[in-house]
């Protein structure tokens, strides 16, 4: 490896290396604005400024200029320390200095970096510059006066987000960071600008004027709007969530988060189920927990075991899926499912309804048919890093379903399952010539009667053109829902003779039915007696005989399997509301009731039970490497039929109980449906 | 003789425009003579002709030509080469490139076949300033005729098929800067780009680039024609050949002339021009090289060489040789501020210390010329001009600040005066005690 010198101290570093993270390595902080791992280089806030030798007698920016062997690299001469308070005066010169009213105010990199590198007073007599406020959406509160100019939010919006949405405008001074014609980022990452602003000139509009930095309580946790499992952490004030952001997982979320992962917590506040309630007389009444228990063991016990059965919802935590199954079964019922879209995934080797390749993998892969799926709703970071990958352009990208615009550039092969049965030779050809092909499969295309046809079908695609090989497997499931990997690798499906979820909300199928968190399945037809656990008064809770509150994903530990395979550990950040208890308690309590104890009084007993009763949920953040399997076995051999692929996700923003009870996902929700109308038109 | 350059060793012999500038007059001037033969006689004697003539960039920098050329990669790979020609000639006292594409285009256009052969680029753009609408239609109609006439295009008489690509930009200063000009030229916002890469090894389209000025390419024909050492026997070693030198400002006739470097500064504004308006003793002070470099005095204008070393000596500069003359009548902070306007005006504003410079600056600036300032802001302007200096990402940040500091260090003295008259004539101001207190 080469060698530089930095402030006199030889250093190794790999070729391609900037002089900036050589002097990071070196283990000397350099300061930067502009300059971020994740986007292009910009070198223009020239914060960054180093003395190199060999070079030009004037201070380089690091952050552009490449490492070379041999050179001398000094971090603390007079000449950079000079350069590094002028650029910090001209910095501050023109901004506003409002910190005691500024949302960025204590985790401001330019408060930081005025402390650190700046002079003690300003020597600027002239009158500062004033920058009108900018509509960038509901996400995204701007207070341009306090811009720096350093783009990265243009970088982010353009490079990473894929909209051309974010720009400067004008020259010199008079340089403005806008989205042109006052409308709305178009991105379901718009949040993460608010993130990568170095200063208070774009933050996070829905928590606006909400909390001070430091009086937050930070939790690490795992979000659960979709099913990627980005890492987030919770940051709490007092028992309400004031805000969600992103950590740093590499192998999922990179530093990113999705709009609905970061901004529906405000739903955590809202429509909240915080007593139980039993039904008299055709209405909900409050009542005690020991009563709505005492009501559902009643009626558990006294109905036969083949008319009760459990329905997860979406955002279970493993934990309660394992306490509701484990009660279903000692009380004799195979009526247990966790998926509410009626999907044909669950049976089969576990491979089958994992996405293989892993989230970090795909990036690999050279060619892609997506079947069914619009990652840009169902999983916003997957689509960022497809358009990663194909920004290299080393990856081609085919999709059947709907035209959707992924913001990369995609051939549309067909609409649905007639396509999927007689591919067209274009598709074929560039899944064959490829050395890692993939495919990515959303529930949207598996659901129905036609589901198990269709995941045979690909199947049967994924081994003809060599998706699944020595060391790759590109046969990637992405599922919508942050419990789906979970309940399937325990078994959370129907038992022997057993009915499905769609079967169980069919009229006179049951006498008892458990929504455990379920809200996304129309049980209405259903004259059963409806049991709803849940966080949230929503469409479970609305037709249901008794509603036992339980804990919404930041108030539970928890552990949560994402579509990859990867299972994750979430801890909790605040208590649940009122009388709420954890769900796995909820469940503990009433086997009790029922005579059927389950045999943990702690979560971790459950969770010891858990690991012993199913081994992959021992390791934590562990993605189990590519492995073959007979592809070809997934499904049933069948008609294809005729019918349109349509994504799992309708609406991204109100899709789980919680953004639906959140105001700014309303507001998001309303203006992807009825875009605003512009002045001119 | 007026001068020192004698009439048969001029290079553009139709600066004035008084003959024709099409493709016959221009052929019975000498252009296009013989380049046939030139390029035959291959690349490497091409370049190696333009380097020991000691040509140095004619847009200000000064950088040797033919060195740039070797710069280029030896063989063409999978990207094409490029030659760039910057005739966004946008200097503030500079009117040279001007008269060269009125009048004389062919040579322009012959040194861009030559040049894009010896670097084996087939494409030339031409990136012309926003305003030179006249210029433009000169030559598209001079390009046009090189094509009718089989000398440049597909299958030309020189074997070396070579497209030329007129490109009108504008209207930015800044695009005069060779990698905001690349910017602007694929359709992008003209924002000057990091260096390294430079433009030789990802220019245009990310494609071996050159970007040469009108004037250092229109020069290539004549030097081989006549050989590098008739070339290199003008001027002192290492500043040698002729240039086009634009004389505005406070002399008796303002002029475009082409002369031999290292004349001396007196010489040229007395020879050529009439004098100093008012006689020399009435000279004030003479910006040497366009708006961007710092001002000198009478007394070294006395012994200064119009040439790139002895301009550095006094910290000064060759530049473009655009030579402003300001007599005894000037307001030497009010001139200066108004460039400054022009800097902060035409800043692209993508890095820091010069998108907020520029305007600190000029707005001290402006007050100091009506006095309206402190004493101790003289050392502050001084040292925010040494901020901005050398911190940015192209040299307009150096641009912006040579003036200023150029002002301060020859004539303080007329801006404490400045402040003193300002503060004599107002009883109340900042430091002064007021009676009531």
């Amino acid at each position: 490896m080469p060698v530089a010198k930095v402030n006199g101290v030889e250093t190794e570093f790999e070729p391609g290396m900037t002089v900036l993270q050589v002097a990071e390595k070196a283990g000397h902080e350099i300061p930067r604005f502009c300059y971020h791992e994740r986007l292009s280089i910009a070198g223009n806030c020239r914060m960054c400024l180093v003395e190199v030798k060999p070079g030009p007698p004037k201070p380089q920016a690091s952050c552009a200029l490449p490492a070379a062997e041999g050179q001398e690299i000094f971090t603390d001469t007079p000449m950079v320390k000079k350069a590094r308070e002028g650029v910090m005066e001209f910095l501050l010169i023109n901004h506003p200095l409002d910190c005691p009213i500024c949302d960025q105010g204590g985790e401001c990199d330019l408060q930081d970096q005025a402390m650190a590198y700046g002079r003690d007073g300003s020597r600027y007599a002239e009158n500062k510059r004033a920058v009108e406020e900018k509509n960038m959406g509901p996400t995204v509160k701007t207070f341009m006066t306090r811009c720096i100019q350093c783009t990265r939010c243009v970088r982010f919006i353009t490079e990473v987000a894929g909209v051309p949405d974010i720009g400067m405008i004008s020259r010199g001074e008079s340089a403005e960071i806008t989205t042109y014609l006052e409308k709305n980022i178009d991105s379901e990452l718009s949040g993460n600008v608010n993130d990568l602003c170095p200063v208070g000139a774009l933050t996070h509009r829905p928590w606006q004027y909400h909390y001070r930095p430091w009086e937050l309580r930070k939790t690490e946790s795992i979000d659960v709007m979709d099913a990627l499992g980005s890492n987030v952490r919770v940051d709490a004030r007092g028992a309400e969530v004031m805000r969600v952001l992103p950590r740093v997982h590499e192998g999922i979320n990179e530093e990113w988060l999705s709009d609905i992962s970061r901004y529906a917590v405000d739903g955590l506040q809202r429509q909240r189920l915080d007593r139980p309630y039993v039904r008299e007389n055709g209405k909900l009444r409050a009542a005690s927990w020991e009563e709505a228990l005492g009501v559902v063991a009643a009626k558990l016990t006294a109905a036969k075991p083949e008319k009760i059965g459990v329905i997860a919802g979406d955002l279970q935590d493993a934990e309660s899926m394992k306490a509701a199954l484990d009660l279903f079964r000692a009380l004799g019922s195979a009526n247990t499912d966790c998926r509410q879209d009626g999907s044909a995934l669950g049976h089969g080797p576990r491979e089958g309804w994992l996405f293989n390749s892993g989230l970090q993998g795909i990036e690999n892969a050279d060619a892609v048919l997506i079947v069914g799926a619009n990652p840009r709703t169902e999983a916003p970071l997957l689509n960022a890093r497809l358009r990663k990958a194909w920004l290299t352009g080393e990856m081609e990208v085919g999709v059947i379903g709907e035209q959707v615009n992924l913001t990369f550039t995609h051939s549309w092969l067909g609409a649905g399952s007639k396509t999927l049965a007689k591919l067209p030779k274009a598709a074929m050809e560039f899944l064959t010539k490829a050395e890692r092909p993939a495919i990515i499969v959303g529930s949207g295309a598996l659901t129905g009667e036609t589901g198990p046809a269709v995941l045979n079908a690909l199947g049967a695609l994924a081994k003809k053109v060599g998706v699944v090989a020595d060391g790759w497997n590109g046969f990637n499931v992405l599922h919508s829902a942050a419990s789906r990997v979970g309940g399937l690798d325990m078994g959370f499906v129907p038992g022997e003779g057993g009915l499905s979820a769609v079967e169980m909300a069919k009229k006179g199928a049951l006498d008892v039915l458990f929504l455990l968190g379920a809200d996304e399945i129309d049980a209405s037809a259903s004259k059963a007696f409806k049991v709803y656990l849940g966080s949230h008064g929503d469409r479970g809770a609305h037709g249901a005989d008794v509603i036992l509150p339980g804990a919404a994903y930041t108030e539970k530990p928890g552990l949560y399997v994402n579509t990859e395979g990867r299972v994750q550990m979430a801890e909790r950040a605040v208590f649940p509301k009122g009388q709420a208890k954890e769900d796995w308690a909820i469940l503990r309590a009433l086997s009790a009731l029922v005579g059927q104890t389950l045999p943990y009084d702690t979560i971790d007993a459950l969770r010891s039970k858990l690991m012993a009763d199913h081994p992959t949920f021992g390791r934590i953040d562990y993605r189990p490497p590519a492995a073959s399997f007979d592809v070809a076995s997934l499904g049933k051999k069948g008609d294809l039929g005729d019918t349109a692929f349509q994504s799992a996700v309708r609406d991204p923003y109100l899709n789980n109980p919680i953004a639906r009870a959140s105001v700014t996902m309303a507001e998001l929700s309303a203006l992807r449906t009825a875009p605003v109308a512009m002045a001119a038109e | 003789m007026v001068g020192i350059l004698e009439d048969k060793d001029r290079i553009f012999t139709n600066l004035y425009g008084l003959q024709d500038w099409g493709l016959e007059g221009a052929k019975k001037r000498g252009a296009w003579n013989a380049t046939k033969d030139m390029l035959d006689l291959g690349r490497d004697w091409i370049i190696a002709n333009v380097k020991n003539s000691g040509l140095r960039g004619r847009g200000g920098a000064g950088f040797s030509t033919g060195l740039k050329w070797s710069f280029m990669p030896k063989e063409l790979k999978d990207r094409p080469h490029y030659l760039v020609i910057n005739a966004d000639e946008s200097e503030p006292g500079t009117a040279k490139d001007r008269e060269i594409m009125r009048h004389d285009p062919q040579l322009l256009i012959e040194g861009c076949l030559i040049a894009s052969f010896a670097m084996q680029a087939h494409a030339c753009y031409i990136y012309l300033r926003g305003e030179y609408v006249l210029e433009r239609e000169r030559m598209e109609a001079a390009v046009k005729q090189a094509y009718d006439a089989k000398l440049i295009g597909k299958n030309n008489v020189h074997g070396w098929d070579f497209d030329v690509y007129i490109h009108h930009g504008a209207g930015a200063y800044i695009c005069g800067e060779e990698t905001a000009l690349l910017e602007s030229l694929e359709g992008k916002k003209g924002q000057p780009r990091l260096k390294p890469p430079f433009p030789a090894g990802a220019g245009l389209y990310g494609c071996p680039t050159t970007v040469n000025n009108v004037e250092s390419i229109a020069v290539v024909g004549t030097i081989l024609r006549r050989g590098a050492e008739w070339f290199a026997g003008f001027g002192r070693p290492n500043n040698t050949g002729t240039k086009l030198m634009t004389i505005s400002g406070h002399v008796n006739r303002p002029c475009n002339v082409e002369e031999a470097m290292s004349i001396p500064l007196r010489q040229l504004l007395e020879e050529h021009c009439g004098g100093v308006r008012g006689g020399w003793d009435n000279l004030k002070a003479v910006i040497p090289g366009g708006s961007s470099v710092p001002l000198i005095t009478r007394e070294m204008s006395e012994t200064a060489l119009m040439d790139f070393d002895s301009l550095r000596d006094m910290r000064s500069g060759l530049g473009t040789a655009a030579v402003i003359v300001m007599d005894q009548s000037t307001d030497l902070v009010k001139a200066i501020a108004r460039i400054s306007y022009f800097y902060k005006h035409e800043s692209c504003g993508q890095c820091t210390p010069c998108r907020e410079g520029t305007g600190w600056m000029w707005r001290v600036l402006e007050r100091m010329a009506i006095g309206e300032a402190d004493p101790s802001e003289i050392d502050l302007l001084l040292d925010v001009a040494g901020q901005v200096e050398g911190h940015t990402i192209c040299a307009l940040g150096d641009a912006a600040a040579w003036p200023v500091q150029g002002l301060i260090r020859h004539f303080r003295h007329e801006i404490e005066e400045r402040i003193a008259t300002y503060r004599s004539r107002r009883a109340n101001f900042a430091g002064h005690a007021i009676a009531a207190e």
